[in-house]
């Protein structure tokens, strides 16, 4: 096991420049999750992790050795690709004792090892089979597999989930966190699903557009976003953004948006009336409340447990997820209110939350 | 419907509209054109050769049975045995570097190299080429007093004497084997090349992750993966190389002495030009046991092998 430092890493593909100086502090047994939306240089910034790709600019190392240079296999890592990248014309046992078997392990340690990992897995009936024969979710199991095999410093991930469908997904998210607990091996997994992000990280990387926009607990991330792009890609349904002016009524603070919406905030930064700013409020922190401010109902969909409605103030629309079971109609209007604690002001020209 | 219903329906039918509509017989008529073509351009071109080979007859006189005269006359015959030999010759060797030189080619062009494009277009000049005009190029390459290699080879100070290149029987079935593998190795290369562009990237990196060599790379990942279309690649080259005919009638006519004769230019000398339609049938008889032989490797080489078998699940 070992910790991954990433100092200043650059890359440019010729004289494209797709992650610009990027900064992360990897400790040892941590799974941290690469999160943003596609494109952003996630899976580039592994890959310079694992060695397939040089790197530009920076630094990065292993278990306190820089590995800038270091060809991929002397690295100590393993990877688990988005299409698995099972070989086709080996079995699963020989897909599995592969990097063992270039190592020249004997066959006795190579059995040993594989049946072990085969044990963790649940693939031990499959082992004599051929990737083809096997289902999304096996095969991806047969990845792993083949990555607990080696026994790295370091796991790394590349949207192993993106290829099977939701139940299945949901239950290899569990599944992986647990094989985390057991090996508490050092793991780096890309995803641009937040929900995976949320539940799997003890540490989360929000990237976008080649940057680092902010690293933190799943948790933190979700209650203290640094910016509007963590507040509106970490949660779901996403944040609502809301466009107006600070004020105050009766001695409170208040936010007056620009569609004539009003509400009450805790804390106001400092001499800020008039100023323009964006709110952010979470659909779930919205409720019915007949004091609260009137939005017109476009759309309702209860989900059971919970019911989210589509509203609209001026020409904005809001998502409210409401935990009771409200059943409003289309064209009618309700008031919402949120708990004041629980709203977000960002400034509108740099998207950076402000400072209470 | 039970089966005493569909009795009944169909006892009430004719045969012939029950032929008509059965599912069985619509394949049967479907194919029949196809089957039909078959047999009237393969199967009785290759009956009628097989039959001439037991006749004596001769250009403009039908003949008749002779039994196994012919071949029991080509069993004592040194030029048939010869020509036996060099197709042999001609073919393993042909066949042998243009997989080599085809694979080297294709794992080659397969790289990121700037003006890829026009690399792969290069490589199939040989190809597109007629063969005759190759062959004529080549007759001249090779020619007794204006070869350009005997030519270069003394400027170079290495050689003092124009290289006899088809006049002796050894230099000619070399020189022979070096023509047929620069027309036949862009086949191979081209081939082999879509075979390597099959091969997902992602295969080769986690093979590198796993520690794998470039070697190694290539002997437990590219070349299994590549074996179904050597396979495929292997035995058209090995079939075009056995049935050449234009290269050497274009350069040698099987000379010097008969020693560059082929199987298929000897039987063609000897039924169109000497007339003995037979004799030359059954020289071309002769190869069939041969071509069944590649083919029937070719067969096993094909099969699908297990890990290719079984559903896909993509
Ligand atoms: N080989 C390449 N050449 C040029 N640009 C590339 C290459 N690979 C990736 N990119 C670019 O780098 C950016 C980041 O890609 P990637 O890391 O794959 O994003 P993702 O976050 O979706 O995994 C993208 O804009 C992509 O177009
Ligand atoms: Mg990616």
């Amino acid at each position: 096991m070992a910790s991954v430092d990433i100092r200043d890493v650059r890359k440019a593909y010729g004289a494209t420049a797709v992650i610009h100086g990027v900064n992360v502090d990897i400790k040892d047994g941590e799974f941290v999750v690469l999160v943003g939306p596609s494109g952003c240089g996630k899976s580039t910034l592994l890959r310079m992790i694992a060695g397939l790709e040089n790197i530009t600019g920076g630094q990065i190392s292993i278990g306190g050795r820089v590995v800038n240079d270091v060809p991929p296999k002397e690295r100590d890592i393993a990877m688990v690709f988005q299409n698995y990248a099972l070989y086709p014309h080996m079995t699963v046992y020989d897909n599995m004792g592969f990097s063992l078997k270039l190592r020249k392990a004997d066959k006795a340690e190579i059995e040993k090892r594989v049946s072990q990992a085969a044990d963790i897995l649940g693939l031990k009936p499959l082992l004599e089979r051929y990737p083809r024969q096997l289902s999304g979710g096996q095969r991806q199991r047969v990845a792993m597999g083949r990555a607990i095999v080696r026994n790295p410093q370091v796991f790394l991930f590349d949207e192993p989930l993106s290829n099977l469908d939701a139940k299945l997904r949901v239950a290899m998210r569990t599944e992986i966190k647990e094989l985390h607990q057991r090996l508490k091996t050092t793991t780096v997994y890309v995803t641009h699903d937040q929900i995976e992000a949320m539940t799997m990280a003890d540490k989360i990387v929000v990237m976008h557009d080649g940057i680092v926009e902010q690293i933190g607990a799943p948790l933190d991330l979700y209650d203290r976003p640094d910016n509007m792009f963590v507040a509106g890609f970490i949660g779901s349904p996403a944040m609502n953004f809301l466009r107006g002016k600070l004020g105050s009524e009766n001695g409170r603070s208040v936010f007056k948006s620009d569609s004539g919406l009003s509400l009450p905030i805790a804390r106001a930064p400092a001499a800020s009336d008039g100023k323009p700013v964006v709110l952010g409020v979470r659909p779930e922190h919205l409720a019915t409340n007949g004091d609260g401010a009137a939005v017109n109902v476009v759309v309702v969909e209860p989900m059971g447990s919970e019911t989210q409605v589509v509203a609209k103030t001026g020409d904005q629309e809001m998502i409210c997820l409401f935990r009771d079971r409200v059943m409003p109609s289309p064209g009618e209007t309700i008031r919402i209110a949120c708990d004041p604690n629980l709203v977000h002001l960002f400034d509108p020209d740099s998207g950076k939350t402000l400072a209470a | 419907m039970t089966d005493a219903a569909i009795a009944t329906t169909a006892t009430g039918r004719s045969t012939w509209e029950r032929l008509r509509s059965h599912r069985d017989w619509m394949g049967f008529w479907f194919m029949l054109p196809a089957a039909g073509i078959l047999i009237l351009f393969l199967a009785y071109p290759l009956g009628l050769g097989v039959w001439l080979s037991f006749t004596d007859a001769k250009i403009g006189r039908s003949g008749s049975f002779i039994g196994l005269e012919n071949y029991d006359w080509l069993s004592d015959d040194k030029i048939f045995w010869g020509s036996v030999f060099f197709t042999l010759f001609y073919t393993i060797f042909a066949s042998i570097v243009k997989f080599a030189l085809g694979l080297y080619l294709a794992l080659l062009l397969n790289k990121n190299l700037p003006m890829k494009a026009l690399l792969r277009s290069i490589v199939l000049i040989p190809y597109i080429v007629p063969t005759v005009l190759s062959a004529i190029a080549f007759w001249w390459i090779y020619d007794s007093s204006f070869s350009i290699i005997s030519w270069s080879l003394i400027k170079l100070g290495l050689i003092d004497n124009y290289i006899n290149f088809l006049g002796d029987p050894w230099n000619a079935r070399w020189c022979l084997v070096v023509a047929n593998i620069w027309r036949g190795v862009p086949f191979v290369a081209i081939t082999l090349l879509a075979g390597l562009q099959t091969v997902s990237p992602s295969l080769y990196e986690a093979a590198t992750i796993d520690g794998a060599s470039r070697w190694q790379n290539f002997r437990f990942v590219t070349y299994p993966l590549l074996t179904p279309i050597i396979a495929v690649v292997m035995t058209f080259s090995v079939l075009f190389t056995f049935t050449d005919f234009q290269l050497i009638w274009a350069m040698t006519r099987g000379g010097p002495v008969n020693a560059t004769h082929l199987m298929a230019t000897l039987s063609y000398q000897r039924a169109i030009l000497g007339g003995n339609l037979g004799e030359g049938a059954a020289i071309a008889t002769a190869m069939i046991p041969f071509l069944l032989a590649a083919i029937m490797f070719s067969w096993f080489g094909l099969q699908k092998r297990k890990w290719q078998q079984g559903g896909d699940n993509d």
